[in-house]
């Protein structure tokens, strides 16, 4: 038989094997140790609480990005608004209601569809419909219904998905009570899920943190220093759409690392929310 | 007395089916999105393709948007995407597939662990720093090691592509990778062979159809990706080479939207669907691989 090798050739083969995929998983750690590390150090010296604290000034030649960090606030609490009852309450029907395994089967595609579609494309028929078709201009308005479109299908899934672990027996002994079918989802269904729902919103600040592409045509450039309905209002630079600017359109490398770093610590500080509250609802949930 | 119990009931069941209603509605709204954008899409990328000839748009050479005589020839763009995601894939997914076999069958406890939330680190930054650090790191030295007048270039940008697709590819290959029965793996340890023989000749292929949709999901995602590329590639809408400065699809889209008009915003709407139409085949193709995994 062909298989039939030497044992010098099968551990020759053992040891190749092995070598390439410890080498791998090393390629990949450094990697991510090289990206935090360099940023990092590029960026954190250049962090001053003049930097964090001001709008840039044509004035003085400074750059300030305290209207960017709030841009940034206010477009994740405005999606955070539209999103959570749109997914939620799709997850909801998804799980609750439908009874009709087509239509499931067509709303669960739609979901994928939408999250494999770029951010560019978001960006671009977000300005068409949102800022051109209902008016709303370039602002951080339409910025943030592009953005909710983007973060449908994720509130959606990590909802449905701990919607699915509510035992049935709750919701049997609730309507055994005599309770009606929006009474058991809002009483009982809806406060066992609520770990779902905080995990999907802790990846949507963070997929919303990360940003651009989606923005820059919807949200904008600006940075003037706005208060929340103001700034919902008016065109809006968030610290992504900043960083990039600074970088690409403007040569100005220290603001860009700087906001760079401090890009990368809320994206850890998001990720170990979102490890330690699945821990925390996980230990509860077994309790 | 009966006729108002009966009355309430019929107005519990009203509630109940407006609700039922508002859930439905609430339901669709992705069915609805997904619709809207296709139907956005075609409307507004279709006048652009017919005024300049399909075929002279798909397959035009030169791409002079702003010159006295327009040129909308999008070939450079397509070829660039097509090389760039190529590019990546071909590098990305050898060191994302090793990362996830070992991972999955070999790494202990504790460096799985850290090697895990490391790779969710990666998926976690944003494109604009790998952008930043490419156009700062890569670019220069790129310059320097090859002898090139300007390193922001097709290379540079397939490097961080190739970097960009590695959680997508180990994330999905070590879940269908850890979801095959255990028993195929001790039957083939049983039968004499070693553990590395029994992880690659009898995990990999089980899990293939999860690996397949692994290095699927990263060509979607390096085909998509806008900014950082735009960051790294230089922005020249030359035909695609190793050391020149490109233009991918989605850049196209971005570089020129904010000031274009007439024909030249059309153009760019079309170079948009037909950026969407490659993104919905790779979308149908991971759909499938994704339920034949599931279905095993």
């Amino acid at each position: 038989m062909e298989h039939k090798k030497s044992r010098a050739g099968r551990k020759i083969y053992g040891m190749l094997m092995r070598f390439l995929m410890i080498a791998s998983a090393a390629v990949t750690s450094l990697l991510v140790i090289f990206m935090i590390i360099y940023v990092l150090c590029k960026g954190i010296p250049y962090i001053t609480w003049e930097l964090i604290s001001t709008k840039p000034s044509y004035l003085s030649g400074k750059i300030g990005i305290l209207p960017d960090i709030l841009n940034t606030v206010y477009i994740i609490l405005a999606t955070l608004l539209i999103v959570l009852p749109l997914g939620v309450g799709a997850a909801v029907y998804l799980t609750e209601y439908a009874k009709n395994r087509r239509i499931v089967g067509i709303i669960e595609y739609a979901a994928e569809t939408l999250s494999g579609i770029p951010s560019i494309i978001y960006g671009l028929v977000g300005m068409l419909l949102f800022c051109r078709f209902f008016n709303m201009k370039t602002s951080l308005l339409a910025g943030a219904c592009t953005l909710v479109i983007m973060n449908l299908p994720t509130v959606m899934r990590t909802t449905q998905e701990s919607l699915k672990t509510v035992p049935q027996g709750y919701r049997e002994g609730a309507f055994g009570l005599g309770a009606g079918k929006w009474r058991v989802i809002r009483t009982v269904v809806l406060p066992e899920c609520i770990d779902g729902i905080i995990t999907g919103c802790i990846l949507s600040v963070g997929r919303i943190l990360g940003e651009s592409a989606a923005l820059l045509f919807t949200a904008g450039f600006a940075h003037a220093l706005n208060g929340i309905f103001e700034g919902l209002t008016s065109s809006g630079a968030t610290l992504t759409v900043a960083l990039y600017v600074y970088a690409k359109e403007q040569g100005e490398f220290e603001v860009a690392f700087a906001i760079a770093a401090i890009l990368m610590v809320l994206t850890f500080a998001m990720n170990m929310i979102a490890d330690l509250t699945g821990k925390y609802f996980k230990k509860r949930r077994n309790a | 007395m009966l006729s108002m119990e009966k009355k309430m009931k019929r107005k519990k069941n009203t509630a109940e089916h407006v609700i039922h209603g508002i859930f439905l509605i609430l339901g669709l709204i992705t069915v609805a999105s997904v619709l809207l954008i296709t139907i956005y899409l075609v409307i507004s990328g279709i006048p652009a393709i017919r005024e300049i000839g399909l075929f002279e748009f798909l397959l035009g050479a030169e791409w002079e948007s702003t010159a006295a005589e327009p040129k909308f020839g999008i070939l450079p763009f397509i070829l660039t995407s097509v090389y760039g995601t190529a590019g990546a894939i071909l590098i990305g997914t050898p060191v994302g597939f090793f990362t996830a076999v070992y991972l999955s069958k070999f790494a202990p406890e504790r460096v799985k662990k850290m090697v895990e939330t490391a790779v969710s680190l990666l998926a976690g930054i944003p494109s604009v720093v790998y952008g930043l650090v490419g156009m700062l790191v890569l670019v220069p030295a790129i310059r320097k090691l090859f002898h090139v007048p300007d390193g922001a270039s097709l290379l540079a940008a397939i490097i961080v592509l190739a970097v960009m697709v590695l959680p997508s590819i180990i994330k999905v290959s070590l879940t269908s990778l850890s979801a095959v029965p255990k028993e195929y793996e001790e039957g083939s340890l049983a039968l004499g062979a070693t553990p590395v023989e029994t992880c690659f000749k009898v995990s990999v292929p089980a899990a293939k159809s999860g690996i397949a949709a692994a290095i699927v999901l990263g060509v979607g995602r390096a085909i998509g990706e806008a900014m950082a590329v735009m960051m790294v590639s230089g922005n020249v809408p030359n035909m695609p080479s190793l050391f020149e400065s490109v233009r991918f699809l989605t850049t196209a889209v971005a570089s020129e939207m904010s000031y274009s008009s007439g024909l030249q915003r059309q153009a760019l709407f079309s170079v948009a669907l037909v950026l969407f139409v490659f993104i919905m085949l790779i979308n149908a193709t991971l759909n499938f691989l994704l339920k034949r995994q599931k279905e095993r």
